[in-house]
């Protein structure tokens, strides 16, 4: 009875979910006349990289992005590395490469109120996404992941918006979505590698298949933790190899089940689960403060 | 009858290994484990020169599951399928159970590090700047492709013609028992000399590697 409960409010969460997507869809993809043109890119070969100190710089920026439980141990809180996310170590377009964020910057960002540089938005990364410490701008883990990210962008028009930029964009579920329909898409289609459980797969305490919910995850402040962010990635992107058997629908539908699934505190914390939301979770992607399954996620277990 | 005959060979022939290696085993091997280890050997290390590949340190299940499917037409080969028709699936588990708990030596990786198109598609897969592009291989199989799970087997140390030959087989629809054909998606999209680079690179990494490459952190990493 629980479990029906749970998936019966969770259907009425996204039910507004579904009502507001089209006003939500407009800010920032909607483009003026005044607008530049978006353009085509591709990244250097990977055997492109110069020699050097600056080569050496950028060599382990990758080695930091493809094996960050390794490189930023210590730094990081959780099993994730940069290339989860942005798969083949951020070169692939429509898997947000580094190389169409890196001329992005610096850009306004609503989720801290400021303008920030290309440094400060990768330790956004750390903050939630890696679950961990904030390292300094000019730390090690920031300077060569910065360096990989400019290297990968040799050639790249700055304030041009490049095609292949973050996720696609994905239609509004035709349905709301529902966390009883994405239980049964993960079952047949995500635990094989990420596990019934979310955790992932390792393997001599390297991540192989990366946690998707649970303590080893991105935390509530994550991109990744929005519906909206997860449907795009999973249905560009999932499963690895074979992207096309899920449909628009089955993205929405897993990505609630996925995002309803309780993970590391958010780190802006506000004092309690309900102010928190309120301050930065009151939008319909976000089951953040929300009851699933009996459970209020955010809080303790 | 040809498979019945090819079993009785083989059964034989296991019974006169087994005999001889039994000093080296570590475990007292079931009954049913006589008709493996005429190819596979007795300790499962396999035979590269033949092209048979090592089930030593195999998950029980993957092992069980590649018998079931030998069985039943999933996996298709005409020696196996006449080992594995007459297998209960208690004597698969008896098999899966005593193969996965042989031990694997641990041996170093080759120095210099293989490189070359074969390590690229391992490492970093064939993306082609396409979301529908071939993901690197290790990205499943584990770093160095020691394997991951119960899903995903070890591809380090398999016979080059081994490796070559399953990738094939996916092409042609011959194997069809991965998960979600994900295997057979991936297989369709490799050409020839990928399937070889690759093979070659795998074959040319021992299969429980002494340490992984990338697994130390250098020096003033953060």
């Amino acid at each position: 009875m629980r479990a029906v409960h749970g998936a019966v409010l969770a259907a009425g969460v996204m039910l507004s979910i579904s009502s507001s997507f089209a006003a939500s869809q407009t800010p920032g993809t909607m483009r003026t006349a005044t607008e530049p043109q978006a353009q085509a890119f591709t990244p250097p070969p990977r055997d492109a990289m110069p020699a050097g100190k600056l080569g050496a710089e950028i060599k382990l920026g990758e080695q930091i992005f493809r094996h960050t439980t390794i490189y930023a141990h210590g730094t990081i809180g959780n099993a994730q590395n940069c290339s989860n996310c942005h798969l083949d170590a951020g070169r692939l377009a429509g898997s947000s490469p580094m190389w169409a964020a890196y001329g992005a910057y610096p850009a306004y960002r609503s989720k801290n109120g400021k303008v920030n540089n290309f440094g400060m938005r990768l330790q956004g990364c750390f903050r939630y996404s890696e679950n961990g410490k904030v390292p300094a701008l000019d730390s090690k883990l920031i300077v060569a992941l910065e360096a990989y990210s400019y290297w990968l962008s040799t050639g790249a028009p700055t304030g041009v918006p490049l095609i292949g930029r973050g996720y696609p964009k994905l239609p509004p579920p035709s349905k709301p979505p529902s966390y009883t329909a994405g239980e049964a898409i993960y079952k047949a289609n995500c635990s094989l590698c990420h596990g019934a459980d979310g955790n992932g797969q390792y393997v001599r305490g390297q991540t192989v298949f990366p946690p998707l919910w649970g303590p080893n995850s991105f935390n509530w402040g994550a991109g990744m933790a929005s519906v909206k962010n997860a449907a795009e990635f999973i249905h560009a992107n999932m499963p690895l190899g074979n992207p096309s058997v899920l449909s628009v629908q089955h993205a929405w539908d897993v990505a609630t089940y996925i995002d309803s699934q309780e993970r590391p505190q958010d780190p802006r914390f506000a004092g309690s689960v309900a102010q928190t939301r309120k301050q930065f979770h009151d939008n319909e992607f976000s089951f953040y403060g929300k009851i699933v399954n009996g459970h209020l996620l955010g809080s303790p277990p | 009858m040809k498979p019945d005959y090819l079993y009785m060979k083989a059964s034989a022939l296991g019974t006169a290994i087994l005999i001889l290696s039994s000093g080296v085993a570590p475990a007292a091997a079931p009954p049913e484990v006589s008709s493996c280890a005429a190819c596979h050997g007795a300790s499962g290390l396999g035979n590269v020169a033949a092209g048979f590949p090592a089930l030593a340190g195999l998950p029980s299940d993957y092992i069980q599951q590649q018998l079931f499917s030998f069985k039943h037409g999933a996996r298709q080969n005409a020696i196996m399928t006449g080992i594995a028709t007459p297998l209960t699936a208690d004597q698969r588990k008896a098999i899966g159970d005593y193969y996965a708990a042989q031990p694997v030596p641990a041996k170093p990786e080759p120095s210099p590090f293989p490189t070359g198109p074969g390590a690229t598609l391992a490492t970093n897969g064939d993306w082609d700047h396409s979301l529908s592009g071939v993901p690197s291989c290790d990205s499943c199989h584990g770093p160095a492709g020691i394997g991951v799970g119960t899903a995903f087997p070890r591809l380090a140390g398999l016979p080059k013609a081994y490796i070559a030959a399953q990738l094939a087989a996916w092409q042609k629809g011959t194997r069809e028992n991965d998960p979600q054909h994900l295997m057979q998606t991936i297989a369709r999209k490799l050409s020839t000399a990928q399937i070889d680079a690759v093979a070659t690179y795998y074959a040319s990494l021992p299969a429980n590697p002494t340490q992984l490459p990338g697994e130390t952190e250098p020096e003033g990493a953060k």
